[in-house]
């Protein structure tokens, strides 16, 4: 997702040279259509999460993804890093049951607790496959992170499905789509799995902002890179300080390398 | 001298040896039984993936084309000449041309070819294709094009019944 | 080592002197860091001995951390390194910067590398220097490999499978080594415990090589970019503080680009594959290896012979032991050889052109490409280099390095 960026920083890192000349044809390898690229607000040196944004997105995944997709890599306590306080947190969860052992070693169900990870939609992977046509549906813990166009390509597989009566002959007979495949635009191959998830009107937003389908793919999406690495603020921010004080100190290297070599030169 | 120094080597030796055997697969390792496939759900034309000692193996479901394909094909055309007929026999040496079951491991650098699942590519000759570094096998595994060496490699397996296939 | 420079040091603080009258440490850092006579005239190239010293270290100290946290089990290994990233403090810190620190652990050599090529250090008296140096590339090629693997990701698994498959082309006993490697009928739990455990030995490894390595270059002192040898005391200036100084300031400019990554592209020298949990049942539709390997794993795609190829590409390293004895020049610096001063230039060119085969499918006329390229790195250093070094006439050296300074001034 920083790839156009890092691109840029490339242009003056010439000692990069070769990594450069490697790691953009590496980027520019593959078959399908490149989702197009939309600017998302975590992106670039100063970029932050657009917490209302994730929010909502928050709001797409618990009732729309999570009937398929697991997020096993965050506890509901991480979401108190999205802006929410603890007790809006223990009411989010006050439904949920997970399962767990009894003192006396039997599985129970009890109420979840902050500190439990998401609870995932199938006990395991055999079991996802089984209700999927034998396909489990990914994680999306780390999904922006493990796709190449990251938000890009999330945010262009869910609003880039074409419904049957919309292809053309040529691509239905190309890549052999049936009545009640999914096509979508981006999907390497095409034929997706997945039908359809968002739509206009799929959640209604707490706070009042329209859901077209446009909206709530972008809120997902800001919530899965969010979800992809939490600490990506702290790491930006981090790295300012730090490249400014390795300015600061190179700079003085440079004036106490001239003193010293001034006689030699 | 000379003997002291011989047997100091042996000494050596057989120090040197639990070391290096350690490395090699342990006995859970090893004791990995045989599985048991009922074959019955897959369709003329379908395959399937199973897991055997961590590999995945192939079973193909083979159409009449495919398997008149494969055995139509001249020794001489093959890297590694092996008869179609060979490689659809169970070790109670009953041939079974319908059914074709071999380790899904590309012998060139160990990759999973693709061509199991409805719409992976197949390669030039419609068995398997490895995406790693362009291997091509045939309908009946056998290399045809690419890097690879060798054939796919069939694991011992029995029919018990018709519909039940033991690997391994 | 060094011997003939300067008279022993004599420390006034008591408790060194007494330290060093029973072990000479400080008359050695006195020796061979302070008075040590090095060429005056190093040019920026000469920095990247010590910033591939300073990257080394900073990969062992981030890598102890990092194993304090991680777990080698295949189905805890991916969601231990996950940990580290969110729940460890400044975990993810600590992960990005051994993470980006291979990849740059990896420029600041192979620009190390071009270094002693271009200005012949490899030549007489310096072989074994040279030879250690490879040494320590390999080294590092091997905990590479095995650290990448430690993620467990899909990039992580089919990497290590089909780089240990490389060892079943060898005849007879090619298959008995890869199950002895694996531990097992394939890359599964036992080949990354042990993986980790050797990931964390080898490290230490390359710090004694690299000591050989710098004992070895202080016997004949540091080639310089004329690639003549100093002549007298005006040739030369002590490493302390000329060349501590330009070494700081080498390494600062170098830990900025470093950091630049670590910060605001952590995951650019990454595969996204590599986020996907390994999975032995599914090949991803495209394994590259890190883009440090690239250029070796085209030439090992380039021959399309299972054995050959891996042949080659063993080839393409063990070539450079040899080095120093297929160069024939009488000259060791490029700025004296009119002509191979360009194959020199090409062959980076050639590297870069095998990199990028690396990166791309096997088909098409990427396929041509690095078999050209491929022709060409072997044609360099077994017929061209032992060639031209006969019938190239070098340009007259300068008398002195400070000659070739000074004049080098009055332009």
């Amino acid at each position: 997702m920083r790839k156009p960026f890092a691109r840029n920083l490339l242009v003056s890192g010439a000692i990069a040279l070769a990594a450069v000349a490697t790691g953009t044809v590496a980027i520019a390898a593959g078959g399908t259509e490149h989702p197009p690229h939309k600017h998302w607000h975590f992106q670039g040196p100063f970029g932050t999460f657009d917490r209302a944004a994730a929010q909502r997105g928050f709001q797409v995944y618990q009732e729309v993804c999570a009937a398929c997709h697991s997020l096993s890599l965050m506890s509901y306590r991480n979401l108190t890093e999205l802006g929410l306080t603890e007790n809006q947190v223990k009411g989010l969860i006050k439904d949920i049951s997970v399962s767990d052992l009894n003192d006396d070693g039997a599985p129970v169900d009890r109420p979840a607790r902050p500190s439990d990870r998401f609870k995932k939609p199938f006990p395991n992977e055999a079991a996802a496959a089984a209700a999927n046509n034998g396909k489990a549906p990914p994680d999306l813990s780390v999904i922006v992170k493990a796709r190449e166009y990251g938000p890009d390509y999330i945010y262009g597989i869910l609003t880039g499905y074409v419904p049957y009566d919309k292809l053309t002959p040529e691509q239905i007979k190309e890549f052999d789509v049936k009545k009640d495949d999914n096509f979508n635009k981006y999907f390497p191959g095409h034929k997706i799995a997945m039908a359809p998830p968002l739509s206009d009107d799929k959640v209604t937003y707490a706070d009042g902002t329209k859901a077209t389908l446009d909206q709530e793919a972008s809120d997902v999406v800001e919530f899965l890179a969010w979800a992809s690495e939490p600490h990506m603020e702290d790491r930006k921010r981090t790295g300012v300080r730090v490249i400014l004080f390795l300015l600061a100190l190179a700079g003085l290297m440079y004036a106490v390398k001239r003193t010293v070599w001034a006689d030699k030169h | 001298m000379v003997a002291t120094g011989a047997l100091g080597a042996v000494g050596a030796a057989a120090v040197a040896w639990p070391f290096i055997n350690n490395l090699n697969p342990a006995a859970d390792t090893l004791a990995l039984s045989t599985i048991e496939v009922n074959v019955t759900p897959i369709a003329v034309g379908q395959a399937v993936t199973v897991k055997w000692r961590g590999k995945p193996v192939f079973i193909r479901h083979r159409t009449e084309a495919e398997i008149k394909e494969a055995e139509a094909v001249p020794m001489s055309q093959l890297p590694d000449p092996e008869t179609d007929n060979k490689r659809v026999t169970d070790t109670a040496k009953k041939v079974r041309p319908e059914w074709l079951i071999m380790i899904g491991v590309c012998t060139h650098l160990g990759c999973v070819p693709l061509g199991n699942k409805p719409g992976d590519p197949k390669g030039e000759f419609g068995g398997w294709f490895c995406p790693c570094h362009g291997s091509s096998y045939d309908t009946s595994g056998r290399i045809r094009k690419g890097p690879a060496p060798k054939n796919l490699v069939i694991p011992d397996y029995l029919f018990t019944s018709d519909s039940l296939v033991r690997i391994g | 080592m060094a011997s003939s420079h300067g008279t022993p040091p004599v420390f006034n603080n008591k408790v060194i002197a007494w330290i060093d009258y029973r072990l000479p440490i400080f008359s050695y850092i006195e020796k061979e860091y302070h008075t040590f006579p090095t060429p005056r005239n190093f040019n920026y190239f000469w920095n990247f001995g010590a910033i591939a010293t300073v990257m080394l270290v900073l990969m062992i100290a981030t890598g102890i951390v990092l194993a304090t946290n991680y777990t080698p089990h295949v189905l805890m290994a991916f969601d231990s390194v996950e940990r580290i990233d969110r729940d460890v403090p400044q975990g993810w810190l600590i992960r990005d910067l051994h993470m980006n620190g291979a990849s740059f652990f990896f420029i600041a050599v192979y620009i190390h590398i071009f270094r002693g090529m271009y200005y012949g250090s490899y030549k007489a008296p310096r072989e074994l220097l040279w030879i250690l140096g490879v040494v320590i590339f390999l080294l590092m090629m091997a905990t590479a490999f095995m650290g990448y693997v430690l993620p467990w990701g899909q990039m992580s698994f089919w990497g290590a499978t089909v780089i240990t498959n490389l060892f079943s082309a060898l005849p007879v006993v090619g298959e008995s080594i890869v199950t002895w490697l694996w531990g097992g009928f394939a890359v599964d739990n036992p080949t990354l415990n042990r993986f980790f455990a050797l990931h964390y030995l080898l490290p230490f490894v390359i710090v004694a090589v690299v000591a050989l390595h710098v004992v070895a270059l202080h016997i004949h002192g540091s080639n310089n970019p004329t690639g003549i040898d100093p002549k007298g005391p005006q040739d030369t200036v002590p490493f302390h503080p000329y060349y501590t100084m330009k070494d700081g300031f080498g390494v600062v400019c170098f830990l900025i680009v470093y950091a630049v990554f670590v910060f605001f592209a952590p995951d650019y020298m990454g595969h996204p594959d590599n986020y996907i949990p390994a999975n032995p049942l599914v090949t991803p539709a495209h394994i590259v290896p890190e883009w440090y390997f690239l250029p070796f794993y085209a030439i090992l795609r380039a021959i399309p012979d299972k054995l050959g190829g891996v042949l080659a590409m063993f080839g393409a390293i063990a070539v450079l032991f040899i080095l120093p004895w297929l160069d024939t020049s009488r000259v060791r610096s490029c700025t004296f050889r009119p002509i191979y001063k360009w194959f020199m230039m090409f062959l980076v060119v050639d590297v870069i052109v095998l990199g990028i085969c690396g990166s791309k499918p096997p088909e098409g006329f990427w396929v041509p490409l690095s078999q050209l390229a491929t022709l060409y790195y072997f044609a360099h250093f077994l017929v061209l280099l032992p060639i031209l070094g006969k019938i190239e006439r070098p340009l007259p050296l300068p008398p002195s390095i400070a000659d070739a300074v000074l004049k080098k001034k009055a332009v």
